[in-house]
């Protein structure tokens, strides 16, 4: 089959089979880096070349499409450069039709979003392609919005699958957006389900930031889906995907839309008559009146201060303050509130006086009863602060709280929270009122005397623990510049043991091992910190055992975060239990923990997961190594 | 070496309830009595006579609801009462009467304390806020005949009227009044047409007080933040900021200024009245005597300098009274 080319007749099929020969043994960059370009050129106005190209990708075998496509889609530059070059390829061809609908989309994910654009551009500009780009849209819509998926699937890919959608989004028209309306409300609302039901928090704002721009998609009137979560770089990329309009396109209805939402908020709101005007300034040397003010002598206005309500000065007057019912005095609440952690910390002496467990009690269910800035930091304060000066009473008190029916999930990860934090204090006592995600280094290097030789020395332990270290989501721990007694070494199996007790046995309204696995990843995650913490504690060893059969019990468990918190577990045994000990008391088990770690490091979905349990292999390795060296 | 600030010349107490307005009654001559009248929360207007600092009479027409504003109309006869029963009430209380002449039901729920003018020998102008969120009505009294309502325009959110000041610059001019509104803004509005003339935005908060210098055509306004705004009028009749004054602490309940035109005096939520001169705003004083937030402020009326007093009633239940730059 040949036509015409400057008189000359040609077949094209041995230039095909050429073509897809070449790109099948992965010269694909090569070949259609020379020649997408000059065809690019030449066919941007001359029908001719178009239909050659055409045919040319026609003509390619179909074990060998795959190859040439996949090549194409990559090598263009624009949408319509690939519409132009491959023409309606997709629809005659069944091999291409698969490539580009299902393997690239849904099979594969590692493609750039210049690619996705490309390909989802393409499909859209030419009407026999569109009901293509609508089924693609389905499938894709299938997918976001199937549970195991969600569960399942890597991280990377489910950006990949929303960021799809969002394009494909971008090039529906109205018309196709009221045919599908009802699909697209129904896989919004389960996709949604899933996402927010993760664990991890990435997952949970690709959710929410899908499900906005569909719900802005197929709501033109009336109020739209709003989630309140961070906007930081990627959620905005995916927003703006959602805006762009393909080149030379009709569909730039969506992109009115956008922008029709956007002005609203700036619809001015003032009368005309109104103004703020600019003061008018008091010309004061040109004020020739006498001013007869100044007769009148001003009196002493020194005492004139800030009205502040005081606080009171002892703690049982703070838990009458709490306790009590007296709507007027929120005044005095608020001031006890702000002050009630210095208070604490000031007498700790107090422990005679003052049932600390009762203080704690009533931390443990304050609730806000003003809008003071800060609230939730102030009482987690204070309860750090009453379970660092009284630590045994109140923790059996808060582990046993853990467990009790009724309360939320929110004031158990509180629970979590604080034991953690006083749990650091009380291991390195430099550490007052550091907040969970606080990043900055508390500076203590003021204890030795202020030469260079200590910021040396402070750096090269940093890096020394920083290779030896994994990083958690709290700020880090840091090296004691003064020695002083391990306080958390008497407190230490207070706090581990009664949480690692009962995690097994549900309760009616907390189930760890079921529907509350957010509270279970927590609970791993603080395990970790805690086993870290108590390193060169007395009770080490025998935390590191039960913390090995926990994680053992728990190995399996589907959700990503507990798994990554398992993992960090076992980063905190190796790190923090004496390589003498680990060799005596838990050999066999590290052995099989060590096959374990193999098969994650190899097939766990989770990115985070295969590194840390690739870090935790090195880590054994250098155990093993340093016995060796031990002669 | 400044001096520290003087103590009250006396405290009145005997209210039993916290007191949300004052209104002196001096200007009689000789042998009246300087009267000073008082509304409190449980809704009596207690009457106390300035000779032996103690209640003649108490009043309860507004069934125990909180009474908000008093003021006499002309002599110390005729009382005006205003409360939170939703009733702006009138009183003859001539050779002892205690009686109740005549009631006006406006359907305001809020606590904007109305104004009056006297325009003509027995005719008053009152503001008031009406019943629907944004306005304000004026009525005639003692006729009780609506002049006119003053609505704002759809869509300018000005909120409900705070509060509220007529005047008329002489006897032959027409009345105008000054609103300050939850928005933080005080409208300028001619009564008689029922339109606005200006409107100024002072604060962010609602503008809890205001008051108004006729002559200098400068105003001033608090709010429940830190900030007092002093504004003009220029011969457009527009509004225009003129100053603003930071205070130590925030929320203020009243304002008014001497009637000399001097010094002016604002009852703040921290307990504390303050005293600045009008001039140029210069502070003066900060008197701190109450325990609790100071709920009215207002300035005799004696035809006789020196013996002029100034009154500031609390939510601690006494009203203070000083003698404060009288001598001049």
């Amino acid at each position: 089959v040949c036509f015409i080319l400057g008189g000359l007749d040609c077949s094209i099929s041995f230039v095909s089979h050429v073509l897809g020969k070449v790109c099948v043994h992965g010269r694909q960059r090569e070949i259609l880096g020379v020649l997408v370009p000059h065809l690019t050129d030449l066919t941007k106005s001359d029908c001719i070349w178009q239909r050659i190209c055409w045919r040319l990708v026609e003509c390619v075998p179909d074990r060998w499409m795959e190859a040439v496509v996949l090549g194409f889609v990559q090598g263009a530059s624009g949408a319509d450069v690939l519409s132009r070059l491959l023409g309606n390829l997709v629809v005659k061809n069944k091999k291409a039709q698969f490539v580009v609908t299902q393997k690239m989309l849904l099979l594969q994910y590692g493609h750039t979003t210049a690619v996705l654009q490309n390909l989802l551009g393409y499909l859209s500009l030419d009407s026999l392609r569109r009901s293509l780009l609508l089924r693609v849209l389905q499938e894709l819509l299938e997918t976001w919005s199937s549970s195991s998926a969600v569960k399942h699937s890597p991280v990377e890919q489910q950006l990949y699958i929303s960021k799809a959608i969002l394009i494909c989004l971008s090039h529906l028209k109205e018309t196709e957006i009221e045919s599908c309306r009802q699909e697209l409300l129904t896989s919004m609302m389960e996709g949604v389900k899933c996402h927010l039901d993760s664990s991890l928090p990435q997952l949970r704002r690709l959710g929410m930031v899908v499900a906005e721009s569909i719900s802005l998609k197929i709501n033109t009137e009336g109020p739209v889906l709003k989630f309140e979560y961070e906007e930081d770089d990627e959620t905005r990329e995916l927003k703006s995907l959602l805006v762009r309009t393909p080149p030379f396109c009709v569909p730039s209805l969506p992109d009115k839309r956008e922008k029709a939402h956007a002005a609203l908020p700036l619809v001015p709101e003032s009368n005309e008559k109104s103004h703020t005007a600019a003061p008018v300034m008091p010309d004061e040397e040109l004020d020739a009146e006498l001013d007869s003010d100044d007769d009148l002598t001003p009196y002493d206005m020194s005492e004139d201060k800030e009205l502040k309500i005081k606080a009171p000065v002892y703690i049982r007057d703070c838990i009458e303050v709490l306790t009590g019912s007296r709507s007027e005095d929120v005044d005095k609440w608020e001031a006890t509130v702000k002050a009630l952690e210095s208070l604490v910390r000031k007498n700790p002496a107090a422990t005679r006086e003052v049932e600390y467990v009762e203080l704690a009690k009533i931390l443990l269910h304050l609730e806000e009863k003003t809008c003071i800035e800060g609230f939730m930091e102030l009482r987690q304060r204070a309860q750090v602060a009453v379970l660092s000066t009284d630590p045994i009473p109140v923790a059996k008190y808060l582990t046993s709280q853990f467990y009790s029916l009724n309360y939320s999930l929110r004031q158990r990860m509180d629970i979590l929270d604080v034991l953690v934090l006083a749990a650091q204090e009380l291991s390195c006592p430099k550490f007052h009122g550091k907040t969970k995600h606080s990043g900055a280094q508390k500076p203590c290097v003021q204890l030795l005397p202020g030469s260079d030789s200590s910021k040396d020395w402070r750096r090269i332990v940093d890096e020394r623990i920083k290779s030896k270290t994994r990083r958690f989501d709290m700020g880090r721990s840091h090296v004691e510049l003064v020695s002083r007694p391990n306080e958390f070494n008497s407190v230490a199996g207070h706090f581990f043991f009664p949480l690692i007790q009962h995690f097994d046995r549900p309760l009616t309204t907390f189930d760890l091992l079921g529907e509350d696995h957010l509270v279970l990843g927590r609970l791993v995650h603080t395990l970790a910190i805690l086993m870290y913490l108590a390193v060169n504690t007395v009770a080490v060893t025998a935390m590191g055992k039960a913390l090995l059969e926990f994680v053992w019990a728990l190995r399996f468990h589907t959700d990503s975060y507990v798994r990554q918190g398992l993992l960090s577990c076992i980063s905190s045994l190796l790190l923090s239990v004496p390589t003498e000990r680990i060799l005596a008391d838990m050999a066999e088990e590290l052995l099989e923990t060590q096959s374990w770690l193999g098969d994650v490091m190899e097939k766990d979905p989770d990115g985070d997961c295969r590194r840390l349990a690739l870090q935790n292999l090195l880590l054994m390795e250098n155990l093993k190594k340093k016995l060796e060296a031990v002669p | 070496m400044a001096l520290p600030p003087p103590d009250p010349q006396f405290v009145l107490r005997g209210t039993s309830a916290a007191v949300h307005t004052l209104h002196f009654s001096c200007g009689g001559p000789e042998p009246d009595i300087p009267l000073l009248f008082s509304g409190s929360e449980n809704g009596f207007i207690h009457v106390w006579n300035l000779k032996t600092h103690r209640v003649d009479t108490a009043l309860d027409g507004h069934g125990r609801k909180s009474v908000y504003c008093v003021e006499t109309m002309g002599a110390k006869d005729r009382l005006l009462s205003q409360g939170r029963d939703q009733r702006i009430c009138l009183w003859d209380l001539a050779e002892g009467r205690m009686s109740l002449t005549d009631s006006v039901f406006t359907e305001h729920v809020g606590f904007c304390r109305c104004s009056l003018l006297k325009v003509a020998q027995g005719r008053w102008l009152m503001a008031m806020a009406a019943g629907n969120l944004e306005e304000v009505q004026i009525l005639e009294l003692p006729s009780k005949m609506s002049v006119c309502t003053l609505k704002p325009e759809v869509g300018a959110k000005l909120g409900m009227p705070m509060c509220l000041k007529l005047w008329q610059l002489n006897c032959d001019s027409q009345p105008v009044l000054l609103a300050g509104y939850e928005d933080g803004s005080v409208v300028l509005w001619n009564v008689s047409m029922g339109k606005a003339l200006s409107q100024l935005i002072c604060h962010q908060e609602p503008v809890m007080s205001l008051d108004f210098d006729v002559e200098k055509a400068k105003g001033i306004s608090g709010s429940s933040e830190k900030v007092l705004s002093i504004w003009s009028l220029n011969e457009q009749q527009n509004l225009q900021v003129y100053k603003t004054h930071e205070l130590v602490n925030a929320g203020i309940s009243d304002i008014t200024i001497r009637a000399d035109k001097k010094i002016l005096a604002t009852a703040g939520w921290d307990h504390r009245i303050r005293i600045f001169g009008w001039k140029k705003l210069k502070p003066l004083a900060v008197l701190d005597y109450h325990t609790a937030t100071v709920h009215c402020v207002s300035f005799s009326d004696h035809s006789n300098p020196r013996e002029r007093l100034l009154a500031a009633g609390s939510k601690d239940q006494r009203i203070s009274v000083w003698s404060i730059y009288a001598e001049t």
